[in-house]
């Protein structure tokens, strides 16, 4: 089960740690004691949701494995912003593997680790949408498949941002990258194309597979935790907004990743053995053009003349996740 | 070491690489005011007492409250709340029933005995306060406390003004009112009754008093000539509901008509149904949203099967009986007579047209200014005459027991000041926490409870307590509704959300810090901050 709602009302329920909640019921960020698995000084933009979903992320893995941990790195910006060498951020053992290769040296890792006794040592790899849903798919096929016991974290930010915001198989429809110009008739990326990896994971029927934001911290951080209490091959995807490439203000990433899952665009789910367990329920439904307009990658849709035929189409996508899903708490009769 | 190309620094950890010099803008933690604590004439820090309140330290809470008015179970019953009309959860579901908790907390004090800090150690100086109404125990209660000997002189026979004389049982029990008092006195000030002041500058002499506060409130019933009327039949409201407190009760006869359409002319009619009246009607020459009265008083008191004849002019009077003509509203608002009339039954016409002040202790101190027969104050409550200070109904004012209240702290601010002769000075206002500044996101719908309420009956036939107050759980649910607005509550997010690290936990209750070497100025803390309690600032680069 994800994070449930204290049915309680009081002074910001839903902040990070309310001072009204016992403190078992803080996220693993508010503790003074955290991690801090990426540390400051690292060369992220302003406001970057990818170093801020990592940290996230890891930090909660350390604390459910008590600091026994170890970490493999697709390159990307994650990479390049936290390790240039000869300097890194990382307070965890962390090991640099290719772009394409991260789950299968976390598969060796993850052997090494069994063949020396030491299993209680465990292993993440992780990577933006590019390593892991275009040049490392196959590596990372070959992990579920064989059911490793690896977590792979995508950190998803829709497009390859750290060579210049190229389109990726994880990039939306409509959206404007290096490589999906805002011309022609039908400006931005392709309708139609792309995969949505957390699915192909469930079709694995690997144990566990999760979806999650950078704005629902209580969600990410259970979910992070109950995938370190399963063992074998699970998979978390996180949407983490890049201010460059998205062009949303550096003070917006968190605000745009809720309103992605507030629209219903980005299904916010768990999975156990390919059938999903639990949604984390929209709780104020937004329409897709408000999400949009946050963000210039969208912009030619909504110039002197606006897209409404794209907007409509993309409002439908985000319907159909509602209906698939189940996004929207049932009305009482 | 020689570096290679693009490598700026030694082997190690990124925490040499001080990133905050990308910054073009800080994150600052600030105290923005609540519009809540903005809009209290009292001058409460709502927010504040209601901090203490979540966690159920009412006591706390209570000592807090107090700092500005030492009436809140008072408050918590009469007062017109603008403090709810302003509060941001508005904007979510509903405001806050910051009312309620006051009165919870009040009852919750007497409950329990708690009493007031202790004064400081005494000034030396004496003042004399004129009326014991909301207004001079407010000054008395501050005056006291901030050291200086306080004598009260009120020309009735019992303390309280207009929460006693006007201001009926069934909305304020007296025993609230008898206990919120004494605890003022008990801080030892002297009250001395049936003293009417009638000469000021005697007062002072006899008294040896080095300053006086006077808020001898409105008492006097403005009167209008009803033609053929028994002059018998006609009465004022004030002193209606004036006797109501004492041996012999008003005779006002089975059908009562109230000519006015203020909080008074509610005040009478709901108190002549309670007394026996069969028909108690109140006749108003304007519309039901031009009324003065409080839109939830005239719910009541339709409720409560009285009358409202909206639009009506009493023509003129009769043997048992009145004339009344319909009015209609002209293009700029104003009602203009039709020629329509009717008859109305009336053993009793209550007139219920506003009040006046006595001011004739003023006699011979030209220096004090009188317009519109009210007092004028500057901003520091003192009026042309150096020493003597006013206010609550007899200076210009929305005459409600919350300014009241105001007027009396503000008033022995500026009275300690001046006796100490170092002029008090108000500090600035923080800049208003408005609703833009808020996160919503992060609180839970939390609908707001109603109060309950007596039986119909009951409010029909006796002077009960019409509303009851909240039980614990739910007043404490109604404080946590409250969304802290523009003032830190220790929720954490801001360390949470930083992607930096740049954020620095002080520790339980102390808050935060920014680590400037590291933070980038991207403004997710303070976008994410769910009360707004955090501002970017513009570098100076
Ligand atoms: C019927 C009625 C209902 C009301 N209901 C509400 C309500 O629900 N909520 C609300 O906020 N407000 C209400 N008000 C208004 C509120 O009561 C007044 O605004 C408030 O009491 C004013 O306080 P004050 O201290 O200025 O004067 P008062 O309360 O009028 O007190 C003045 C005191 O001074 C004394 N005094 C007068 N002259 C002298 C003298 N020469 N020497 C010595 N003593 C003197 C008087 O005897 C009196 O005790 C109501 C008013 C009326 C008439
Ligand atoms: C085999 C290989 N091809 C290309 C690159 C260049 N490269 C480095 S990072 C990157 C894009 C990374 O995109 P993504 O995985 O989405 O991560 P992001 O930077 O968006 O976080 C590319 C193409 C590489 N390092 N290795
Ligand atoms: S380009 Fe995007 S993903 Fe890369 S560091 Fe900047 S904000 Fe983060
Ligand atoms: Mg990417």
């Amino acid at each position: 089960m994800s994070y449930q709602i204290k049915k309680f009302y009081q002074t910001g329920t839903l902040t990070a740690g309310n001072r009204l909640l016992p403190s078992e019921d803080h996220c693993v960020q508010t503790d003074p004691k955290r991690h801090n698995s990426l540390d400051s000084g690292h060369r992220a933009c302003q406001g970057c949701g990818e170093a801020l979903g990592t940290r996230y992320a890891i930090d909660a893995a350390m604390k459910a494995t008590n600091g026994q941990l170890i970490v493999a790195n697709a390159t990307g910006c994650l990479e390049v912003f936290s390790t240039p060498y000869p300097e890194t951020s990382w307070r965890v053992p962390w090991v640099h593997s290719l772009f394409g290769n991260t789950a299968a040296v976390a598969t060796g890792l993850a052997a090494a680790m069994r063949v020396k006794g030491k299993s209680d040592i465990r292993v993440i790899a992780q990577g933006g949408d590019g390593g892991t849903t275009d040049i490392g798919f196959g590596c990372l096929s070959g992990m579920f498949e064989r059911n490793d016991d690896v977590l792979y974290i995508c950190y998803d930010n829709q497009a390859y941002m750290n060579t210049g915001i190229q389109r990726s198989s994880a990039t939306p429809a409509a959206a404007r990258t290096a490589t999906t110009m805002a011309v022609g008739d039908s400006p931005g990326n392709a309708f139609g194309q792309g995969k949505f990896l957390p699915t192909i994971a469930m079709a694995h029927g690997i144990p566990y597979v999760a979806t999650a934001t950078v704005s629902d911290l209580h969600d990410l951080e259970a979910k992070v935790k109950r995938a370190m209490e399963i063992r074998g091959a699970r998979y978390i995807h996180i949407l983490v907004p890049c201010p460059l490439g998205w062009g949303t203000a550096s003070c917006d990433t968190i605000r745009v990743a809720r309103m992605a899952k507030e629209t219903g665009i980005f299904p916010v789910f768990e999975a156990e053995n390919g059938e999903v367990t639990s949604v984390l329920k929209i709780r104020k439904k937004q329409p897709i053009a408000a999400y949009l307009k946050m963000q210039k990658r969208y912009v030619h849709l909504f110039k002197k003349s606006p897209k409404t035929d794209v907007i409509a189409q993309l409002q439908e996508i985000a319907d159909d996740n509602i209906k698939k899903y189940g996004l929207l708490e049932e009305k009482c009769s | 070491m020689k570096k290679s190309f693009a490598i700026t620094l030694d082997p190690g950890t990124s925490l040499a690489n001080h990133t905050g010099s990308w910054r073009t803008s800080r994150p600052v933690y600030t105290n923005f005011l609540p519009p809540c604590n903005a809009a209290c004439p009292a001058g409460e820090d709502i927010q504040g007492w209601l901090f203490h309140a979540e966690i159920g330290n009412y006591e706390k809470a209570w000592q807090s409250l107090v700092e500005n008015n030492p009436i809140p179970a008072i408050m918590g019953r009469v007062c017109y709340h603008p403090c709810e009309d302003s509060c941001n959860r508005k904007f979510i579901d509903e405001p806050v029933s910051i009312n309620s908790v006051e009165r919870f907390i009040g009852d919750e004090a007497l409950r329990n005995g708690w009493s007031f800090e202790k004064p400081k150690p005494s000034s030396g100086k004496r003042v004399l306060v004129i009326g014991s109404g909301p207004a001079g125990l407010s000054a008395a209660y501050q005056l006291v406390r901030a050291g200086h000997k306080v004598e009260i002189h009120e020309a009735g026979s019992m303390s309280g003004g207009m929460l006693r004389f006007g201001i009926p049982k069934y909305r304020l029990p007296r025993e609230v009112l008898d206990a919120e008092i004494k605890r003022i006195l008990d801080l030892g000030v002297t009250l001395k009754l049936n003293t009417k002041v009638t000469n000021i500058p005697e007062a002072m002499k006899a008294g040896k008093f080095d300053a006086v506060f006077m808020a001898v409130g409105a008492h006097v019933g403005k009167h209008i000539e009803i033609p053929d009327a028994d002059a018998n039949k006609v009465m004022d409201a004030v002193s209606v509901l004036r006797s109501m407190e004492g041996e012999e009760k008003p005779m006002l006869g089975k059908r009562v008509v109230v000519y006015g359409g203020g909080n008074t002319a509610i005040d009478v009619a709901r108190s002549a149904k309670r007394m026996g009246a069969t028909d108690s009607t109140i006749v108003y020459r304007r519309t039901r949203e031009r009324m003065p009265a409080t839109v939830s008083e005239v719910d009541e008191v339709l409720e409560e099967g009285i009358k409202i004849k909206w639009l009506s002019t009493i023509k003129h009077g009769g043997e048992s009986e009145i004339t009344v003509e319909k009015m209609k509203l002209d293009d700029k608002g104003f009602p203009q007579p039709t020629g329509e009339l009717e008859t109305l039954k009336a053993d009793s016409v209550v007139l219920a047209l506003g009040q006046d002040s006595d001011l004739s202790l003023l006699e011979g101190l030209s220096d004090i200014k009188i317009k519109d027969g009210m007092v004028e104050v500057g901003s520091d409550m003192m009026t042309g005459h150096s020493g003597v200070f006013a206010g609550g109904d007899m200076v210009p004012s929305d005459r409600t027991v919350a300014v009241a209240v105001g007027h009396g702290k503000k008033a022995a601010r500026y009275i300690d000041g001046w006796l100490r002769g170092k002029a008090y000075i108000l500090p600035p206002k923080h800049e208003l926490a408005s609703f833009e500044k808020i996160n919503p996101w992060y609180y839970s719908d939390a609908p707001r409870t109603a109060r309950p309420m007596i039986d119909m009956q009951h409010r029909q036939s006796t002077f009960d307590e019409v509303q009851g107050g909240l039980e614990e759980t739910i007043a404490l649910f109604e404080a946590r509704r409250c969304l802290s607005c523009g003032n830190c509550f220790g929720c954490n997010n801001c360390y949470s959300v930083c992607p930096d690290n740049a954020v620095i936990k002080l520790g339980p209750g102390r808050r935060f810090k920014i680590n400037l070497d590291y933070c980038k100025g991207c403004g997710l803390c303070v976008e994410e901050c769910p009360c707004g309690a955090i501002k970017m600032v513009q570098e100076d680069i």
